[in-house]
């Protein structure tokens, strides 16, 4: 079980490490693709059918819209020399903090043997004071109700965001003029368009 | 020859005939899996989440086999924001008559008895609102996406074409 | 334990990607690994050996859920996780096409009208 774990976790890593050094935009996002469903094949083992549903499904729609986002563009790779600084700080601070996880998941519960202190009571009264057979939707819309309410919320907001930054112009007619300029304004573009203040 | 039957010969929208028709069988099934996924939420793995996502790629099959006019005549972006809109507010909604037995999200309906379909109180009702919600609100950010911001102003478009004639 | 800290260097991988690759889309690639490496650790710190899904089926008693069944609880808070990353990817993508098609590159060290 742990073995088959460790062999589909490093699959993910070099999926990974292929995704990030690529050249080509759309074979990184293929990659992606496959870091992903290889993610929902470990949920499943790990005993979250509900979740490797969820991740099947939606990493299609990631690909989806990420392929749609790179293959009417041009996908060639951007050329020029590496920044040093930012690749080698980022290099320290990265070793710094895994050596600190090491440490750190000596910490916590061993694999396999989860402390549950709060979860034994959902699972052994869930089933019966909700009347939900599934725990995990009990506990989603029962139990912790207020979590979806927010994911709810920050899902609404997102959606909306995106459609505000996608629209073409704006309902009113200043905001053609404002649309051309980008950046700071200049003075006189103030003066321009905001005259009637 | 019907109306789908010119949709799928017409090779200058869309995909090739293959794939619409093979589209043609697979869309019903990926809708009820979708169904019966939100429905059974709470005795089977799945729920509002996973099932409004299948719905939602449903409708994205559908525009990348057909093109955006044919999943547009399905549902427009007034339905779209109409549903999303009313999913958010249902939840909402039911969490609020929750105080009619005490507390915000009390779960006020008869439990019925397990493993049948009604059951569980208002679980049902809660993953049916976010189904409908994140099924409506997916697909409208996907067209939004690929048709890049005309979905949402049409009227606008329509009134500066009126202006230019 | 070896299990944590492979996820811990798909953070760092992810991470990596974020900060030092100049490409737009490759930003949001790291942002999506930094994700699936969260979910992963999450799930994987519930998992019990041997333990079957949190779902009663007929004829199981709760005690028995209780005695071999995974823990829920990261499951359930994964599991709106991964929605909203979905819904926040979707706010970057947007961003991403715009910047596009304003400036004509992915590059982030062509766009500098916000310099200074």
């Amino acid at each position: 079980m742990e073995i088959v774990l460790l062999f589909l976790l490093a699959f993910m890593i070099i999926g990974s490490i292929i995704a990030i050094e690529t050249k080509n935009l759309l074979s990184s996002v293929i990659s992606v693709g496959v870091v992903g469903f290889n993610l929902s094949i470990i949920f499943l083992m790990l005993g979250a059918p509900d979740i490797a549903i969820t991740q099947v499904v939606v990493e299609i729609l990631i690909l989806v819209v990420l392929i749609r986002a790179t293959i009417t563009t041009d996908n060639t790779s951007i050329e020029g020399p590496r920044d040093t600084f930012p690749f080698v700080s980022s290099l320290i601070f990265f070793g710094l903090f895994l050596m600190f996880a090491f440490f750190a998941v000596q910490e916590i519960p061993k694999f396999g043997e989860p402390i549950m202190k709060v979860s034994k009571e959902y699972l052994r009264t869930g089933p019966e004071k909700t009347g939900a057979a599934n725990v995990v939707t009990a506990i989603l819309l029962d139990f912790r109700a207020y979590d979806t309410l927010g994911e709810a919320t920050v899902l609404f907001t997102s959606i909306i965001g995106a459609f505000v930054i996608l629209r073409r112009k704006g309902r009113k007619g200043k905001a053609e003029v404002d649309e051309e300029k980008f950046g700071i304004l200049e003075d006189e573009d103030i003066k321009q368009n905001f005259e009637g203040f | 020859m019907d109306r789908l039957e010119q949709e799928i010969r017409d090779t200058s929208k869309g995909m090739t005939p293959i794939v619409k028709t093979i589209t043609r069988f697979a869309i019903g099934i990926i809708v009820i899996f979708g169904a019966y996924i939100i429905l059974y939420g709470h005795l089977t793995p799945g729920g509002g989440f996973a099932g409004g996502v299948i719905l939602a790629s449903s409708y994205v099959l559908l525009t990348l086999a057909f093109g955006k006019d044919m999943a547009l005549s399905k549902m427009g972006n007034t339905a779209a924001s109409i549903l999303d809109n009313s999913g958010a507010l249902a939840f909402v909604v039911i969490g609020l008559l929750g105080f009619t037995g005490g507390y915000f999200f009390y779960n006020f309906l008869p439990k019925g008895e397990q493993f049948q379909l009604f059951s569980a109180g208002f679980i049902p009702l809660l993953n049916i609102a976010i189904g409908v919600k994140v099924t409506a609100s997916l697909f409208a950010i996907f067209m939004a996406l690929s048709i890049f911001g005309r979905f949402i102003y049409q009227a606008a478009e329509g009134e500066e074409r009126e202006s230019e004639e | 334990m070896i299990l944590y800290f492979l996820s811990m260097v798909l953070l760092v991988m992810g991470l990596y990607c974020l900060v030092a690759k100049k490409n737009i889309v490759k930003k949001i690639i790291g942002i999506v690994i930094i994700e699936y490496s969260v979910n992963l650790f999450l799930v994987l710190v519930g998992y019990r050996s041997g333990g079957i899904a949190p779902i009663l089926v007929k004829g199981m008693q709760a005690e028995e859920l209780v005695q071999k069944g995974v823990d829920p609880l990261p499951q359930a808070l994964v599991l709106t996780s991964i929605v909203i990353g979905l819904g926040t990817m979707a706010l970057m993508v947007a961003l991403c096409l715009r910047m596009y098609e304003k400036f004509k590159t992915f590059d982030m060290s062509k766009i500098n009208t916000l310099k200074g």
